[in-house]
C-alpha cells in the first residue's frame, strides 16, 4: 500500500510537467496579449513595448517557460501580471474559499445523492422512484446561471430566508485567520459570524451541487440495483436481518465502489462548476479568479491555477483509489 | 382653471425639491456601493481601470481637482497657482495643515515624492531633507500615455508649500492633467514603509482613509476625521465597496436593500427601478465618443472624402441609438462630448438619408455601390463604456450599407488582437469601430490623441490633414481658454467637413439607487465622489 501511495505521488510530478507544457502552449499560441488589454485603447506604442519588456512578454517562447519552470522548482509561483501580487498570495486567499463551497456542495451532493438512489433502488418503478430519477434528469440538464438566479429570486428575495450573495453580511466581523470563514469563525468562537457564513454557504452549495447529486442518485440506484439481485443478499434476507441491515451493511458497501469513483470524478466537475457558481454568487474563489485571469490574459495566474487544479485532481483520484481498498478489502492496491 | 391648478402644482413641487435639496445632510452610516469587478491595485501611479480608480477617488486627492458634475478645474491640495507669460513655468501654491492620513505632513516634498516616482529621468528637487525615490516597478502607464515625460522637464520644492514646474514644451493640457487620477498625492512614508505593498495599503489626504480589502469581494474606507476641508462632508461613517459580477445580481441586492447604488444595471432593471417607490435613478452623460472610423492607410478611404460622406449619411445612427444603447445613448453631433467646452452647435447633424448616401456614392464615383469590392467592417468584441455591443452595431451598420449597395461584413477578433491590429491599420481593414473616454476633461484629450494622425504614428485613426493637425498644435500651446475653446470648434467643424470618422454616440450613464442615498453625483470623469454623500435615516 505505502509503495502504491508513494508511486502514485511520484507519478504527479510527470502529469504536472505535462499540464504546465500544455497549459503553456495553449496560452501562448491563443492571439491575446496581456499588455494590450492592461493598456485598453490608449496603449502608446512605447508604453506598450516597455510593460512587454517589464514583464519579459517578449523574450523567447522557450525562455519564457524555462523562467516559469525554475521558478516553479524554487516553490515560487511569481507575481500576478494584473495586481502585481505574489500568486501564492493570491491563491492562499481564495483557494479555502473554493473548497469550502466544493466540500459543501459534495457533502449534500453525496448524502443526498446516495439516499435518494437507495431508496429509488428499494422501491423500483415506484412514483418516488420515478419522480427522484425524473428530478435527476432535470438537475443534471439545469443550468447552473439560471438555477442560482431562481434560487436567489425564491429565498431571498421572496422569502428572505437566505442571503443573496457573498460569503458574510456587511457588519459582521470576523478575525480571518485561515480564510476558511466557518473553521475562523469557530477558532475565534464567533457564533454570530459563524451562522452568517453558514447562511451565506446554502444557496450556492446546493446550486453547485444539483449537477453531482443527480449524477450520483443515478449512479447509486444502478449499482444498488445490481447489488440487490446478488445471490448473497438473497441470503441475507434469508438468515432473517431486517431489510435496514441488508442495505446498509450488505449491499451499499459494495454498491459504493462505483459511486465512490463516481464522487472522486465529481469533485473535479465542482472545481468547474464553481467558476460559474461563484460568478453568479459573488463568491471570491478560485474559479472566479481563473475566469478574470483568462480575459485578461493574466499568464501567472492561469498556468499556476491549473497546476493547482490539475495537482488536486491527481490527489483525489489517488485518495479514490485507496478508499477502494478501504470500502472492500477484496480489492488489492499494487 | 386648469392652467392656475398645474401653475400650482408646479409651485409646490418646486418648493418640495427646494426643501429636499436644502435639506442638511445627516453625518453616519455605512454605505454599500455595489459594483461589477474588484479593483486591480490602489497605487494611484499605476492603476489603468475605473474599479481601481473609485477608491483612490476618495482616499486621495490631488494638486487640482474638477468641479461637482463638471470638468471644469477648481483647487484641490493646491490653494492656488500661476503659469509663467511663456507658458513654461508653472508655481502650486500648496494648501497648510493638511495631514495624511498616517500623520505625515503634506507639503512640496510629497508633491515632488509622487510626481518625480513616475518620471524616468528624475530631475527633482526636494526643499531641505528629501526622500529617496525607489526605482519603478513598471511603467507608470498613465504618467506614460498622457506624454508628460515630453512635457514636464523638472519638479522642484522651492519652499515648504511652493511647488515648480518647469516644461518642456507649452501644454496647454498640462493643468488638467494633474487633476487625474495618477496625478494624484501619495503619503511618501507610508510608500517607504514598504514600496511593494503600498499598491495594497494607500495612504492619502482624502475624505476617506482605507481600512481593509478582501480580494474580489469588498473593500472598506472609513471616514477621516481629520480631513481638512471643513465645507462639506464626509458625512458617512463608513464605505464598503462591494464587486458582485452579475448585473442581475446586483440589481437584486439593491432590491433587498443590502446594497444603496448599483452600478450599471442592465437596461432592463432601470425600467424596473423606475417603478420600484424605494429607489431613484442617477444619470450623467458620459464623457465619452464612440465612432466608425475608416482605414486612413489605404484607397479608396485615403482621399474619397464623398465616400465617406455616402457612408455616413447609409448608417442609420438613431436607430443604433435607440435601439442597441436603449436609450442610454445620446446621438452624436461632435467628436467630442456636449458637456465638453469647444463643443460646436453650429456642426450640422448627419442626416440619415438612402437618397443623399446614393448620391454621394454616385459622385464618389461608385454609382449603387458598383466598383467597390466587398469591404470589412471591423467590430468590437467587447461591451466599452461608448459601445455597449459591438458585434450588433456592426450588423447594423451592413445592412444599412446594403441599402444604398455597399457590400459589407463583419469582422471581429479577441479583444487584445482587436486593438493590436487595428493600430497596425492592415489591408484587411476597412472600416472599423473604436471609441475612448474622455481622461481629463480638455478637448485636446479626444481631438488630438484620437484624430491627429500627423502628430504621431500612434494616433489610432491615421488620418493626415495639416490643417487640422495646426489646429491641434494651436491648441496646445494656447493658454487662453476662450481662444483654445474657438480652436476646437473650428476643430469639430473640419472633422465634418472631412468626415474623417463617422461620430456614433455618447453613453449615458444611469445608475440605479436606494432613494435615502443623498448627494450622489455621477461626475463625467467616471470617478466616484463619496465625499459630500450622505444617507438619510
Amino acid at each position: 500500500m505505502g509503495a502504491f501511495i508513494l508511486r502514485r505521488i511520484l507519478i504527479l510530478f510527470p502529469t504536472l510537467l505535462g499540464v504546465s507544457i500544455i497549459v503553456f502552449l495553449m496560452l501562448h499560441l491563443t492571439p491575446g496579449d496581456p499588455a494590450e488589454l492592461l493598456l485598453g485603447e490608449r496603449a502608446s506604442p512605447e508604453a506598450l513595448a516597455e510593460l512587454r519588456e517589464h514583464l519579459g512578454l517578449n523574450r523567447p517562447l522557450l525562455e519564457q517557460y524555462g523562467l516559469f519552470l525554475k521558478r516553479l522548482l524554487r516553490f515560487d509561483l511569481g507575481e500576478t501580471i494584473w495586481t502585481r501580487q505574489k500568486v501564492a498570495i493570491e491563491i492562499r486567499q481564495r483557494f479555502p474559499a473554493t473548497i469550502e463551497l466544493s466540500v459543501a456542495a459534495l457533502l449534500i451532493s453525496c448524502t443526498m445523492g446516495v439516499l435518494l438512489g437507495i431508496v429509488s433502488a428499494t422501491r423500483q418503478y415506484s412514483l418516488f422512484d420515478y419522480l427522484s430519477m425524473l428530478g435527476a434528469l432535470v438537475g443534471v440538464s439545469m443550468p447552473i446561471f439560471w438555477l442560482g438566479l431562481v434560487f436567489m429570486l425564491i429565498f431571498s428575495v421572496n422569502l428572505g430566508w437566505l442571503p443573496i450573495s457573498g460569503r458574510l453580511s456587511v457588519g459582521v466581523e470576523l478575525e480571518v485567520i485561515t480564510n476558511f470563514y466557518l473553521l475562523d469563525a469557530l477558532l475565534t468562537n464567533n457564533l454570530e459570524a459563524f451562522r452568517d457564513a453558514l447562511w451565506h454557504l446554502i444557496l450556492p452549495a446546493v446550486t453547485l451541487s444539483t449537477i453531482p447529486t443527480a449524477i450520483v442518485a443515478r449512479m447509486t440506484r444502478s449499482a444498488m440495483l445490481e447489488v440487490l439481485r446478488q445471490d448473497y443478499i438473497k441470503t441475507a434476507r434469508a438468515k432473517g436481518l431486517s431489510p435496514f441491515q441488508v442495505i446498509f451493511k450488505h449491499a451499499l458497501r459494495n454498491a459504493l465502489i462505483p459511486v465512490v469513483t463516481t464522487v472522486g470524478l465529481q469533485f473535479g466537475v465542482l472545481l468547474g462548476g464553481a467558476i460559474l457558481t461563484e460568478t453568479i454568487f459573488a463568491w471570491p474563489g478560485v474559479g472566479k479568479w481563473m475566469y478574470d485571469a483568462v480575459m485578461q490574459r493574466d499568464y501567472m495566474v492561469i498556468q499556476n491555477g491549473t497546476l493547482l487544479i490539475a495537482g488536486l485532481f491527481v490527489v483525489i483520484n489517488l485518495a479514490v483509489d485507496v478508499l477502494y481498498a478501504v470500502i472492500n478489502p477484496r480489492i488489492s492496491v499494487r | 382653471m386648469n392652467r392656475t391648478r398645474t401653475l400650482c402644482l408646479c409651485l409646490a413641487l418646486a418648493v418640495g425639491f427646494a426643501l429636499t435639496a436644502q435639506a442638511a445632510p445627516k453625518p453616519g452610516g455605512t454605505l454599500v456601493f455595489g459594483r461589477g469587478g474588484d479593483s486591480v491595485g490602489l497605487d494611484p501611479a499605476y492603476e489603468t481601470d475605473g474599479n481601481s480608480f473609485m477608491i483612490g477617488d476618495n482616499v486621495f486627492e490631488a494638486l487640482v481637482s474638477y468641479k461637482d458634475e463638471s470638468v471644469e478645474l477648481e483647487p484641490g491640495l493646491a490653494e492656488s497657482w500661476t503659469i509663467s507669460p511663456d507658458g513654461l513655468t508653472y508655481t502650486f501654491k500648496l494648501r497648510r495643515g493638511v495631514t495624511f492620513h498616517d500623520g505625515t505632513p503634506f507639503n512640496a516634498n510629497a508633491v515632488v515624492f509622487s510626481h518625480g516616482r513616475q518620471m524616468k529621468e528624475r530631475k527633482v528637487k526636494f526643499f531641505g531633507q528629501g526622500w529617496e525615490i525607489p526605482p519603478q516597478e513598471r511603467t507608470p502607464e498613465y504618467w506614460v500615455s498622457m506624454e508628460m515625460d515630453k512635457t514636464v522637464e523638472a519638479i522642484e520644492a522651492v519652499d515648504e508649500y511652493t511647488v515648480v514646474y518647469r516644461l518642456k514644451r507649452v501644454e496647454a493640457p498640462f493643468l488638467a492633467n494633474l487633476g487625474m487620477d495618477f496625478a494624484d498625492i501619495i503619503s511618501p512614508t507610508a510608500f517607504l514603509k514598504n514600496p511593494k505593498e503600498f499598491v495594497r495599503n494607500p495612504v492619502g489626504t482624502g475624505p476617506f482613509r482605507f481600512v481593509k480589502w478582501v480580494k474580489d469581494d469588498q473593500i472598506v474606507l472609513e471616514k477621516n476625521k481629520q480631513y481638512w476641508d471643513k465645507r462639506g462632508g464626509p458625512y458617512l461613517d463608513r464605505v464598503i465597496f462591494r464587486a458582485i459580477p452579475e448585473n442581475s445580481v446586483r440589481f437584486l441586492e439593491l432590491k433587498t436593500g443590502n446594497i444603496h447604488i448599483c452600478q450599471f444595471p442592465n437596461p432592463a432593471d432601470i425600467e424596473l427601478a423606475k417603478k420600484d417607490p424605494k429607489m431613484k435613478l442617477v444619470s450623467q452623460p458620459g464623457m465619452n465618443i464612440g465612432y466608425l472610423g475608416f482605414n486612413h492607410t489605404k484607397e479608396p478611404w485615403k482621399s474619397n472624402v464623398k465616400l465617406r460622406k455616402a457612408i455616413a449619411h447609409a448608417i442609420n445612427r438613431k436607430a443604433i441609438v435607440d435601439n442597441i444603447y436603449q436609450g442610454q445613448g445620446q446621438l452624436a453631433r461632435n467628436n467630442i462630448p456636449p458637456t465638453m467646452w469647444g463643443y460646436n452647435e453650429q456642426v450640422p447633424l448627419i442626416e440619415y438619408s438612402v437618397e443623399k448616401a446614393k448620391a454621394l456614392l454616385a459622385e464618389a464615383g461608385y454609382p449603387e455601390g458598383k466598383g467597390l469590392e466587398e469591404i470589412t467592417l471591423w467590430s468590437m468584441p467587447v461591451a466599452r463604456p461608448y459601445n455597449p455591443e459591438g458585434l450588433k452595431v456592426g450588423v447594423a451598420m451592413v445592412a444599412d450599407l446594403a441599402k444604398v449597395g455597399i457590400r459589407a461584413r463583419v469582422v471581429s477578433y479577441e479583444w487584445g488582437t482587436y486593438l493590436k491590429r487595428q493600430r497596425e491599420q492592415p489591408p484587411d481593414m476597412d472600416l472599423f469601430q473604436l471609441g475612448w473616454t474622455g481622461d481629463n476633461g480638455d478637448p485636446d484629450n479626444f481631438l488630438a490623441v484620437l484624430f491627429d494622425g500627423l502628430a504621431s504614428s500612434a494616433i489610432r485613426t491615421q488620418w493626415h490633414n495639416e490643417r487640422y493637425h495646426e489646429l491641434m498644435v494651436r491648441g496646445r500651446q494656447t493658454t487662453d481658454p476662450a481662444q483654445r475653446a474657438e480652436i476646437y470648434k473650428q476643430a469639430n467643424l473640419l472633422l465634418y467637413e472631412e468626415m474623417p470618422v463617422i461620430p456614433i454616440a455618447h453613453s449615458t450613464v444611469t445608475w440605479p439607487m436606494l432613494k435615502k442615498v443623498m448627494d450622489f453625483k455621477l461626475h463625467p470623469t467616471a470617478s466616484i465622489r463619496m465625499k459630500n454623500v450622505w444617507l438619510e435615516k
